[in-house]
């Protein structure tokens, strides 16, 4: 890692400020991507601003129709909140399914959210459950939020304070892993709103990242059942291929997860 | 350079360091705690687990100055007085080791395995909550058997306390 300056401020007018006055400046969260990115000397920010301490960025609400979730909270907590876990259990459950115990301990909502990771878990439910990102200067929908590998709504400083989740009728979240690094190389979250819209989004295999796969989407709206899916496929040309898994072999597995996703319905199903 | 302070193993620690020093080369290199290992430096082997704030983390995967003002606890300070934990003394009584490089952190992840499911634990969930760590000696099988004979002992004596 190469040599940079750590800071920790305690509000978020001090956090932007430390931002727009330093060159080549980070936010850190977890750190669980950010911190192997420098220790690979892939990035070299000489400012670290972490954002951990800064109040707003801490707690989770649950409300009638709302899962609210502070962007500093690590995924141990999103999977031990007993609120979440009866509010949306599929979203319990993925936050229960990334990396192993130790990463969960660490590793933050605002962080993978942030990151967009293409084989993150966090933006399949953020799409499929139609979020709302706030940050310290506006609402962004989940709609507009992604825009392609490691790229996001977010600009230059603008910082993640929470995720607004959308209480579905019921969703479910199916993932196949890497079985050595543990990340996904496809994984479907399936939703029912509660005005009968259907959002599948699917992560780890396509090629522009996090996406919703429409074609799934139409045919869940006539027929809410795996069924409905039965000889539905996706084009290898939008996947990713790599020494992994092949763009054919990952649009096979795409479709048998958002298949499973619906199978386990108010749950998960991870390979 | 910061100074920060750390509370290691229940004593407070104070030491000037870079901003980009790893937790783990301030517990080895700084106090010279090398009880904790580095297996693969990229957050995956779980050969630097080590406790912060009484949770089981990847201590290669945190900045020692982001962790002032923390506690920490390794496998140095695990034992009591010359007796071995009861988390070590089953993996000593089950041979749950071959090398014994992943030891340190599996014995750390262990005891947080155990105080977070309070002794609940079966085979299934041990294997399951040990996916954080690699023995690349696949020495598996007797890990699991120490793991689950000291959750035993631990929902024992949790037992006996509420008496």
């Amino acid at each position: 890692m190469y040599a940079t300056t750590y800071h920790k401020p305690k509000t978020l007018a001090e956090a932007v400020e430390l931002f727009e006055n330093s060159d080549e400046p980070s936010y850190l969260s977890g750190g669980h991507t950010l911190i192997p990115t420098l220790k690979s000397r892939l990035a070299a920010p000489a400012h670290l601003i972490d954002v951990r301490n800064i109040p707003e960025l801490s707690g989770i609400e649950v409300t009638a129709d709302r899962v609210i979730i502070g962007s500093a909270t690590k995924h141990a907590v999103v999977a031990a909140s007993k609120e979440i876990k009866a509010a949306i259990p599929a979203l319990s459950g993925l936050a229960g399914s990334i990396g192993d115990v130790q990463v969960r301990h660490m590793g933050t909502i605002g962080g993978s959210t942030a990151n967009n990771d293409p084989a993150a878990d966090y933006p399949s439910a953020v799409l499929s459950l139609d979020a709302i990102v706030h940050t310290d200067r506006r609402e962004v929908p989940a709609a507009e939020y992604f825009q392609g590998l490691y790229t996001t709504a977010l600009e230059p400083g603008e910082i993640l304070v929470r995720v607004e989740f959308k209480i579905p009728e019921i969703a479910g979240y199916a993932k196949f892993r890497n079985p050595a690094s543990r990340y996904s190389m496809a994984a479907a979250f399936v939703s029912k709103h509660t005005d009968g819209h259907i959002r599948v989004a699917i992560t780890g295999a396509g090629n522009e990242g996090v996406f919703r796969w429409t074609e799934a989407e139409e045919l869940l709206t006539a027929n809410f059942s795996a069924e409905a899916l039965e000889g539905l496929t996706i084009d290898p040309s939008r996947m990713m291929g790599d020494m992994h898994a092949p763009a054919d072999y990952r649009a096979h597995l795409v479709a048998v997860m958002t298949r499973r996703a619906v199978q386990n319905l108010g749950g998960t199903h991870i390979l | 350079m910061s100074r920060i302070t750390i509370t290691v193993n229940g004593t407070p620690q104070t030491r000037d360091v870079e901003d980009r020093t790893l937790l783990v080369q301030f517990i080895r290199e700084h106090l010279g705690l090398t009880g904790t290992h580095v297996g693969c430096d990229t957050t995956q082997c779980g050969a630097c687990t080590i406790h912060l704030d009484g949770k089981a983390v990847k201590s290669c995967t945190v900045l020692a100055v982001a962790a002032d003002g923390s506690q920490v606890t390794t496998i140095e300070g695990l034992a009591e007085g010359g007796k071995l934990h009861d988390v070590q003394q089953a993996f000593h009584e089950h041979h749950g080791l071959q090398c014994g490089y992943c030891t340190p952190g599996m014995i750390m992840a262990s005891v947080d395995m155990i105080r977070r499911h309070d002794g609940m634990l079966d085979e299934h969930t041990v294997r399951h909550e040990l996916e954080g760590n690699i023995c690349r000696c696949t020495g598996y099988h007797n890990i699991v058997k120490a793991v689950l004979d000291a959750a035993e002992k631990h929902r024992a004596a949790h037992a006996v306390a509420a008496e």
